[in-house]
């Protein structure tokens, strides 16, 4: 029987969404699905179970409140043994990005970064991930034992089917040989979403003309729920945070909605957000390279449109 | 202090992409080949380690011939020693980490770029770090170091995180951390004459196999509409009922 092994992660008193993700990812391919969780109680993993999770292993061991990837690895691959598991997925947040290779070269596998389809094919899966920022996608195969997979966050949607959970207690060994990097301080971006996490992306580019303007963008952004990006023209001349940067050197992001607004569209930018599940387009040039992947366009100047565009959401948005 | 920094050649960012005729890869023809921009301030940093606290900076690629042209512009920014492991068939990054990870074996700290923007697997780093049973960083923005311990403000998503380690460790570097230099003319021209040690690449089977490689299909719906008053109510509708985006 073909196992994958799918690492979940804890927030509040249920599980991350990419972890609901990555559970329905990995049940669609028709292996059995386990999942391990290392950084949470037993209720955590109870919603796993609308999800069609039918066993979770959980990682037991006081060593694991330390904050350390290489902890977490050293459990994740003990319990891919265990569980003799042909795959290991995980979310290709940053925390799955900095576990998942060092579980990889644990396990003697191959590595798929970055997933975005998942296909089982003669007992092995193919996946297809982009390169080159998006502007390529490639379809590879672990052609090891075992393989180690992430998943990009907001491209596998999570699937409600029920199913009935067996939680089984899991006790890796552990020394604090392995603590040998640990997380001291975490601070969060507070009151912002951060674009890497939002299912709603509003971006600003140069045709914002001043920093102050961005308040507009701010406001579409709030209306909707969203997050606010950038294009990389307005963070080089320091209206914004490199956080905000969406495109081949900044955040390659996949929101269902993106805004860019008084975005040219290079193709920088464009291999950042190309694989949205829904674009729109504000820009004055009708000519602008951005229309060529927008879903709809609005051609117009956005220091007036924006105002109204946000007032029309917030009065069909009730907000 | 034994400084490693791992840099990589990659298409420029202005590439259009096309697929080469073997439907694997991605057709050289007309591509520029740059230096990959975040190992520059993996660069930046290995020199200002090196003026603070002495010591040697090494840089390493895996790579053929042309990338010798990325070592040349390390050791116009000043680096001691550059080093080619040549790998003409393109190594997966497993093949790739594997050589850094003997390249890099006495280094105090061996320094990455965050990504490198060809294959995007953020991977590198810590699969070195794993090779070589060291701790690591990752999107380091921030660095210090006194004696052994080493502190490093990352990103994460939605924020930033502290990490304490202790050296010899493996970082990869953000935007941010540094300004890298521009190398001067004269050192540009110096640089040409500098040796560069080639070595053969440990040769490790291939993990990940590459079966196609396409280019995105674009299914837009491509709806384009006027700026009035009308057309904003029509937009706002169709986000609504026609794409149920909202």
């Amino acid at each position: 029987m073909s196992t994958i092994l799918v690492y979940l992660e804890s927030q509040g008193n249920g599980l991350k969404r990419s972890s609901l993700e990555a559970i329905t990812a990995a049940v669609d391919t028709g292996y059995t699905v386990i999942g391990l969780l290392a950084d949470g109680k037993e209720e955590n993993v109870q919603a796993a179970a609308e999800y069609g999770l039918t066993k979770c292993l959980l990682a037991k061991h006081p060593l694991l409140a330390e904050k350390s990837s290489p902890v977490a690895a050293s459990a994740i691959a003990q319990a891919a043994r265990y569980s003799q598991a042909n795959y290991v997925m995980a979310s290709a947040n940053s925390n799955g990005k900095e576990i998942a290779p060092r579980v990889a070269v644990k396990l003697q596998a191959g590595y798929i970064p970055d997933a975005i389809s998942l296909e089982s094919s003669a007992g092995s899966i193919i996946a297809k991930r982009p390169a080159y920022a998006g502007k390529a996608i490639v379809s590879v195969q672990i052609s090891t034992q075992v393989g180690v997979i992430t998943l990009r966050p907001n491209v596998f949607t999570a699937k409600k089917r029920s199913a009935s959970l067996t939680v089984e207690e899991f006790s890796p060994e552990i020394t604090t040989e392995d603590i040998r990097a640990r997380v001291t301080g975490v601070s969060k971006n507070e009151g912002r979403l951060d674009v890497s996490e939002a299912d709603i992306i509003v971006s600003g580019g140069r045709g914002l003309k001043a920093a102050e303007n961005y308040n507009l963008i701010e406001s579409l952004a709030q209306v909707l729920g969203g997050a606010v990006g950038s294009s990389r023209a307005v963070v080089d001349a320091g209206w914004r945070p490199h956080s905000e940067q969406i495109g081949q050197t900044g955040k390659t992001v996949s929101p269902s909605l993106y805004f860019a607004c008084g975005i040219s569209g290079a193709i920088q930018h464009l291999a950042g957000m190309s694989t949205s599940k829904i674009i729109v387009a504000i820009n004055k040039d009708k000519d602008a390279p951005i229309f060529k992947v927008a879903d709809y366009g609005i051609v117009g100047d956005i220091l007036e449109v924006l105002p109204k565009l946000t007032e029309a959401l917030r009065r069909t948005l009730n907000k | 202090m034994n400084i490693v920094v791992c840099i990589s050649q990659v298409p420029d960012t202005t590439t259009k992409v096309t697929v080469a005729p073997d439907g694997k890869k991605i057709s050289s023809a007309g591509v520029k080949f740059i230096l990959n921009p975040y190992d520059e301030f993996a660069l930046e940093e290995g020199l200002q380690l090196r003026a603070k606290y002495g010591g040697s900076v090494t840089a390493v690629t895996v790579g053929g011939d042309s990338a010798k042209e990325i070592l040349r512009t390390a050791l116009a920014m000043g680096v001691d020693k550059a080093v080619l492991i040549k790998d003409d068939e393109r190594a997966d990054s497993f093949g790739v980490a594997h050589n850094l990870a003997e390249a890099a074996r006495e280094a105090d700290i061996a320094i990455l770029g965050r990504q490198s923007i060809d294959f995007d697997s953020y991977g590198t780093a810590a699969m070195t770090a794993e090779l070589l049973n060291l701790p690591s960083a990752s999107m380091v923005s921030k660095l210090s170091i006194d004696g052994t311990k080493v502190v490093a403000e990352c990103d994460i998503d939605g924020g930033k995180e502290t990490i304490e380690l202790s050296l010899p460790c493996v970082i990869s570097v953000q935007k941010g951390l540094n300004e890298p230099r521009y190398p001067k003319l004269p050192d540009i021209m110096k640089a040409k004459s500098k040796p560069i040690e080639e070595r053969a690449s440990a040769g490790v089977a291939p993990r990940v196999r590459t079966l196609s490689m396409e280019l995105p299909k674009s299914s837009r719906i491509g709806k384009v509409l006027g700026d009035s008053d009308a057309d904003i109510q029509e937009l706002v509708r169709l986000l609504h009922e026609e794409a149920k985006a909202i």
